[in-house]
């Protein structure tokens, strides 16, 4: 069974429904559950109002299971987007087709400046970003990461959905981890905000997961959008995706996302559904109590107040100094940004707030030998064993 | 007699290893490591630097104070593993290996198949292979066999602090070992690590309950402390464990007294 096909089986409505009839003794039951015991049921209480008097514990129990097993470590990453070019038309984006910006694809020369800018800030673990159109399909994925391999120690794609084969060669090239967020769970609330271009075809990218288990991809990263339908029922619902990716692809590591809609070029404010920072919190808190190995990422869409008190809550990864635009990093910006970054904090600031909160900032926790990747090492200043 | 411990030709002073892993500060690692007494410290090789820039862990390694032992933690595969391995043995100079490869990315289980395979292939390749396994008899002794400078299996998943959860197999595995056993994950507590030497096990591998701990050097000193223990109790020799009562008035004795 593919999980488009399990997703069919249940009723986004219904599911809100059942989540907003969660008592606090549903809450406390699953409070009480040991690591890795937890049900999508119990996810469903505490994504739930009735959790909201419970926040704190919920807090206090994912710092501690985050801690056992990631330690007082933080992760950072940033963005590189090589391109702006979308045949989309999707009405939160600032790529989105009907939206009159410069558009851009990096040259060689483009992609080693932004390279160059990221290595200066210290960073070896950086996700790949365009939008989605044949011009930056799998044989440009495939030379850009050729171009930046030797640069970094880990490259991960956030790209448009595509083949098995085209994973497969991809991952050849040196690409290890691969994010596509499927936005809405909701089929109602999906059309509504996709409505042209391949990203219309909702059951495509809900498999999309599937086709990147198939082929053998290290890590996938999985998330709604939050602020286009149901937040609760959205978050069960990646917990569905979780879960079933666990099972089926159980050599795969997931990680989990919380994009909330902000405001960007030509987006349509008044339609957004309210998720906040509390909420942001409680559906974090409750993933983790969900998952106690799923990495939960922290992202620059958010204020440096949020990011400097929530990161300890259950938080493995942030980006840091994070440009959504093209060629953002090494020149002025020549075209618009995806969306508006509200942590605008260097690298290195990031990194220095976390070290004063007894934080260890990991810069690089991948070698791309391990993606069968066989670069020639330069001896580093080593003790002599 | 307190006789040190010997792997690859190489004497160890002390039995308690290291991880380097989730500490909130090089620092933090660097007084732990002191505080622990441990002289060999293992490092996952994602992360460190390997292209020459300078490295956040192996920068505060003291070299004259602790040996390395590189980790292959994250690769799936024996491809992986020996890739890895040829990085590290380059890159850190030297050959000894904590072999890990776990496919599975919740428990961390290690998969016996690669990991007898690429034991093999690396022995072979001149590495001091210290395999991460299940707490599986016969595979240890295949490892044994494979070229394994030691065996390094499981008190309980890493990072549970379970204790020693496979206790009935460490023992079968301590009584017919063939090169030093040390066990590694699960152990949450000092007590832990004071059993598993009391069992007799040549060595112990601690990184989550250290790191994590409240206060880390206190923690690895306890550790320091309980290995010692621990080894002493093995030595000594401990008084065996009854599992039949002693009655104070014997149920047969009946058969050798004379009626009243």
């Amino acid at each position: 069974m593919t999980f488009a096909e399990l997703w069919s089986k249940h009723d986004f409505g219904e599911r809100a429904a059942c989540i907003a009839a969660k008592t606090a003794n549903d809450v406390r039951r699953a409070l009480r559950r040991g690591r890795g015991e937890l049900s999508l049921d119990d996810l469903a209480a505490l994504l739930s109002p009735a959790a909201v008097p419970f926040l704190e514990e919920m807090a206090a129990l994912s710092q501690q299971r985050t801690v056992e097993r990631f330690g007082r470590t933080m992760q950072l990453y940033a963005p590189l987007y090589l391109s702006n070019i979308c045949g989309n038309i999707c009405t939160y984006c600032g790529f989105s087709a009907d939206n009159r910006i410069a558009r851009i694809v990096l040259d060689d020369e483009q992609i080693l400046a932004e390279a160059d800018a990221l290595t200066a800030m210290g960073l070896q673990h950086v996700l790949l970003l365009t939008g989605e159109s044949p011009r930056v399909g799998a044989d440009y994925l495939a030379h850009a990461l050729r171009v930046l391999r030797p640069r970094f120690a880990s490259l991960s794609c956030e790209v448009q959905p595509l083949s098995v084969d085209d994973y497969v060669r991809l991952a050849s090239e040196g690409m290890n981890a691969v994010m596509v967020y499927q936005e809405t769970y909701d089929p109602q609330t999906y059309p509504r905000h996709h409505l042209r271009g391949p990203k219309s075809d909702m059951k495509y990218r809900l498999e999309t997961p599937d086709r990147l288990g198939e082929a053998g991809i290290k890590k996938m990263g999985l998330g709604a959008l939050y602020g286009l339908s149901d937040w609760r029922a959205e978050a069960w619902f990646v917990g569905l995706h979780v879960r079933y990716l666990e099972n089926r692809f159980w050599r795969s590591r997931l990680s989990i996302s919380f994009p909330r809609l902000r405001p960007h070029e030509g987006g349509d404010q008044q339609a957004l559904k309210s998720f906040d920072e509390r909420d942001l919190v409680q559906a974090m808190c409750a993933f983790r109590l969900l998952s106690q190995e799923v990495e939960l990422s922290l992202s620059t869409r958010e204020s440096a107040r949020f990011r400097n008190h929530a990161f300890r809550l259950g938080f493995t990864a942030m980006s840091a100094g994070s440009r959504t635009n093209p060629g953002g990093y090494s020149s002025k910006p020549e075209s618009l940004e995806q969306f508006a970054v509200d942590d605008s904090r260097s690298p290195a600031e990031v990194a220095q707030f976390l070290r004063s909160q007894g934080y260890e900032p990991v810069w690089k926790d991948w070698d791309l030998t391990y993606d069968g990747q066989a670069p020639a090492p330069a001896a580093v200043t080593a003790p002599a064993c | 007699m307190n006789t040190p411990l010997v792997i690859g030709g190489v004497e160890l002073g002390s039995r308690l290893f290291l991880g380097t892993g989730k500490f909130g500060s090089p620092s933090l690692m660097r007084k732990s490591l002191a505080a622990s007494g441990t002289q060999l410290v293992t490092v996952a090789l994602r992360r460190v630097r390997t292209d020459g820039a300078t490295d956040d862990i192996l920068s505060h390694l003291e070299p004259e104070r602790y040996r390395l032992l590189p980790n292959t933690s994250g690769v799936r595969d024996r491809r992986e593993a020996i890739l890895a391995a040829e990085l590290a043995r380059e890159a850190l100079h030297t050959n000894w290996l904590k072999l890990e490869i776990h496919p599975d990315p919740k428990y961390l289980m290690p998969d016996p198949i690669e990991t007898l395979a690429a034991t093999e292939e690396l022995a072979r390749r001149g590495f001091v292979v210290l395999p991460y396994v299940h707490a599986d008899p016969v595979l240890c002794r295949q490892l044994a066999e494979a070229g394994a400078a030691a065996v390094m299996p499981l008190g309980a998943p890493i990072g549970s602090n379970r204790g020693l959860s496979s206790r009935a197999f460490l023992e079968i595995i301590l009584a017919q070992r063939q090169v030093p056993v040390v066990i590694d994950a699960g152990l949450g507590a000092p007590s832990h690590a004071a059993e598993a030497m009391e069992m007799g096990a040549d060595a112990v591998l601690v990184n989550t309950a250290i790191a994590t701990a409240v206060d880390p050097v206190r923690m690895a000193n306890a550790f320091a402390q309980a290995v010692e223990a621990g080894r002493q109790g093995y030595q000594a020799g401990l008084p065996a464990q009854e599992t039949v009562a002693h009655a104070s008035s014997p149920l047969t004795a009946f058969l050798t007294e004379r009626p009243a």
